[in-house]
């Protein structure tokens, strides 16, 4: 197993109230695997991502629980260590929105440079044709080390984004929506491109993404949040012919279909809740269509209903009644 | 047969690039965007009609054409008989009532120091049509109601930024709908939204245009929504219209090769047709408007470019019953069916 994250819980302590972004999440990723997030905005997902690479900005902090790689607890690491030994070197993230994820100020092989100049004794010309092959692999042309960001096309950008990612071979690269603000053919492009890569290096990926048709392209396994919990895990396929969680149900039948031509899209009504005091009980008992009394008291647990298939969710418990 | 409501004839929209001071001073030539370049199409009075493309196509300039929210470089608008190049004055204000957009990104689209309540009464207010606080204030409560931010009450006091990106639109849609208006230009108005709550909105915009009689384009790079919600589909490729047909038949039997892979591109929500990616065989971006390609705009990614696209720029030409195309391989017609044919079990047999 190369992480293992148990009980996590990383909050905001905003002057406002403390917001549970990621509220005791428990989850396991092996070798090669790719896991999808999914989930509405604010679910804390990305949270969850920025936890794992230690990235959580003030006043956020991961307050309890573990997140073993290669079994070792990463949050016990100071933060040099983490930094030389782990980010990017085991562990990188392809950041969202790579239209500003890059310095303007500094030429593509300046920036992917920097990578090496903190984790590697080498020289720029050393570097230069590791950072050449890499950007072949991910179909840019070389000559593109000596532009700046503005001269490039949106999916030049996260091309480059993706490189750096890889640049030091990671274990685990995280993609936090890596094709928003692209359009469908470019978007088609690089997903194809992570799918190439990801099977030539074998590298683990956790795709984050609130689209689940984008999900549905790469995922093995798919992991569904609301609300700063885990309230589904399974299998892809498992996840998209047999949904169990009236949330991911739900979240399936809203996308709208190209391929069938529907009358009636349908919609989860309501907004997801405010994390600084989540309702009680289930968390999503408010929207939820098949609400029982049990739901609005006590808080589902994660149970395996099916091999590998895990859900939160009162249906489903004493024997199942659904 | 309905009537038409828009008419557009050969519209174009060219922007000149600033050739700066040593430009000027050595009298270089004007260079321009050529955003919208000679297109023409008709808007039928209760449709929606969806244009369709990537970013750089010139679908949002077109939608602000027709609102005379730019000024025609050439050609002409109609919206009903009138000319719009024409328009100014009163008559343009009352234009304005009568043509409203929504725009794409909730987050910036509403002035945050504005209550909801003082937002929606502001086109009240500028066109003088209510006469007393109260009426306004009933007309504020009535159209929220319309677009479901029940009870109205609870949301005329409150800021932009205590509401959700879904509610936002909600608010920009009401915003747009204020005066009554006939057509409505909705531009990506759900893409900057999860995609759980796309179809919450799009169920309201389809609602909404039955309740209102409204007549809408929807600008989109998104065939799904596209098809979900509208009548008749244009395709749209640096300035130009390379398709244009019913929603379904666009959508099911794409002709023009850049619909193709726009229609195969679209990630399905099924882990089982992941291979279907792989299909894609249009390479590279869209280029700059300002360096159009000779010939046919989408030669340079076309996977089936002939010598004579470099050379002669297709005309849109109806191929079949209402279905329009703009591409060399249906001049011949022949060797075309042949291609596709002999793809299509290539693809078969590879998956």
């Amino acid at each position: 197993m190369l992480l293992e994250i148990r009980n996590l819980k990383t909050y905001f302590f905003t002057s406002r109230g403390i917001v549970k972004a990621v509220d005791d999440v428990s989850l396991s990723l092996d070798e090669g695997q790719v896991l999808g997030l999914a989930g509405e905005s604010g679910c804390g997902k990305s949270t969850l991502a920025y936890s794992i690479i230690r990235l959580i900005p003030p006043p956020g902090l991961t307050v309890g629980g573990k997140i073993l790689f290669e079994n070792t607890d990463i949050l016990e690491l100071d933060n040099d260590t983490f930094r030389k030994e782990y980010r990017m070197k085991k562990i990188s993230m392809v950041f969202q929105g790579a239209m500003q994820a890059l310095t303007p100020v500094y030429t593509v092989g300046e920036q992917l440079y920097e990578v090496f100049k903190y984790h590697m004794d080498v020289n720029y010309d050393e570097a230069k044709s590791l950072m050449e092959e890499q950007l072949k692999s991910v179909a840019l042309d070389p000559s593109i080390m000596r532009r700046y960001p503005h001269e490039l096309s949106g999916g030049q950008k996260q091309r480059v984004m993706i490189a750096m990612a890889l640049l030091l071979k990671p274990k685990l690269v995280i993609a936090d929506e890596p094709t928003t603000a692209l359009d469908v053919i470019v978007q088609a492009q690089i997903l194809n491109l992570l799918k190439q890569l990801q099977s030539k290096y074998g590298t683990s990926m956790i795709l984050i993404s609130h689209d689940l048709s984008i999900i549905a392209e790469l995922a093995d396994k798919v992991g569904i949040m609301y609300a700063g919990k885990l309230v589904e895990i399974a299998p892809a396929l498992d996840i998209y012919k047999d949904p169990l969680h009236p949330y991911t149900q739900k979240l399936l039948k809203s996308i709208p279909r190209l391929k069938q031509k529907v009358e009636k899209l349908e919609f989860i009504p309501g907004v997801p809740p405010d994390l600084r005091n989540p309702p009680s009980g289930c968390r999503f008992h408010p929207r939820c269509p098949y609400v029982m009394d049990i739901c609005k008291k006590v808080e589902p647990q994660l149970v395996e209903i099916k091999p590998n298939h895990y859900v939160a969710c009162h249906l489903y418990s004493e024997g199942g009644k659904r | 047969m309905p009537k038409p409501l828009i008419i557009a004839e050969n519209i174009m929209k060219w922007f000149p690039i600033t050739r700066g001071l040593k430009g000027a001073l050595q009298r270089l030539p004007v260079i321009y965007a050529r955003a919208v370049d000679n297109i023409s199409f008709t808007i039928y009075q209760g449709e929606t009609f969806a244009m369709v493309g990537e970013s750089g196509s010139g679908k949002t300039t077109t939608g602000r054409l027709l609102l005379k929210l730019l000024d025609l470089t050439g050609g002409e608008a109609y919206y009903g008989s009138i000319p719009l190049s024409k328009l100014s004055g009163n008559p343009l204000k009352a234009f304005r009532r009568q043509a409203q957009m929504i725009f794409q990104d909730p987050y910036s689209s509403l002035d945050p120091r504005f209550t909801i309540g003082a937002s929606l009464e502001e086109p009240l207010i500028i066109h003088k049509i209510t006469k007393s606080d109260e009426e306004r204030k009933e007309l504020v409560a009535k159209i929220l109601e319309d677009v479901r931010m029940i009870p109205p009450e609870e949301y005329t006091w409150r800021f932009p930024h205590q509401l959700s990106g879904g509610q936002r639109q909600r608010i920009a849609i009401a915003r747009a709908l204020m005066l009554r208006p006939k057509f409505i230009v909705a531009d990506e108005p759900v893409s900057m939204l999860d995609v759980s709550i796309r179809a919450e909105i799009l169920e309201l915009m389809r609602s909404l245009k039955e309740k209102y009689n409204l007549t809408y384009l929807y600008i989109t790079h998104d065939l799904s929504t596209a098809r979900f919600i509208a009548n008749r589909i244009a395709v749209l490729y640096l300035g130009k219209i390379v398709e244009l047909g019913n929603a379904d038949d666009v959508i099911e039997d794409p002709l023009h090769p850049y619909t193709q892979a726009l229609v195969a591109a679209v990630p399905e929500p099924d882990p089982e047709l992941r291979f279907k990616l792989k299909e894609i065989k249009v390479v590279g971006e869209i280029p700059s408007s300002v360096f159009i390609p000779p010939g046919c705009r989408f030669h340079p990614r076309c996977p089936y470019v002939m010598d004579i696209c470099k050379k002669v720029e297709p005309q849109l030409v109806e191929i079949k019953p209402n279905h329009y195309v703009a591409c060399h391989l249906y001049s011949g017609n022949k060797l075309y069916e042949e291609v596709v044919k002999n793809e299509k079990a290539a693809n078969v047999r590879q998956i």
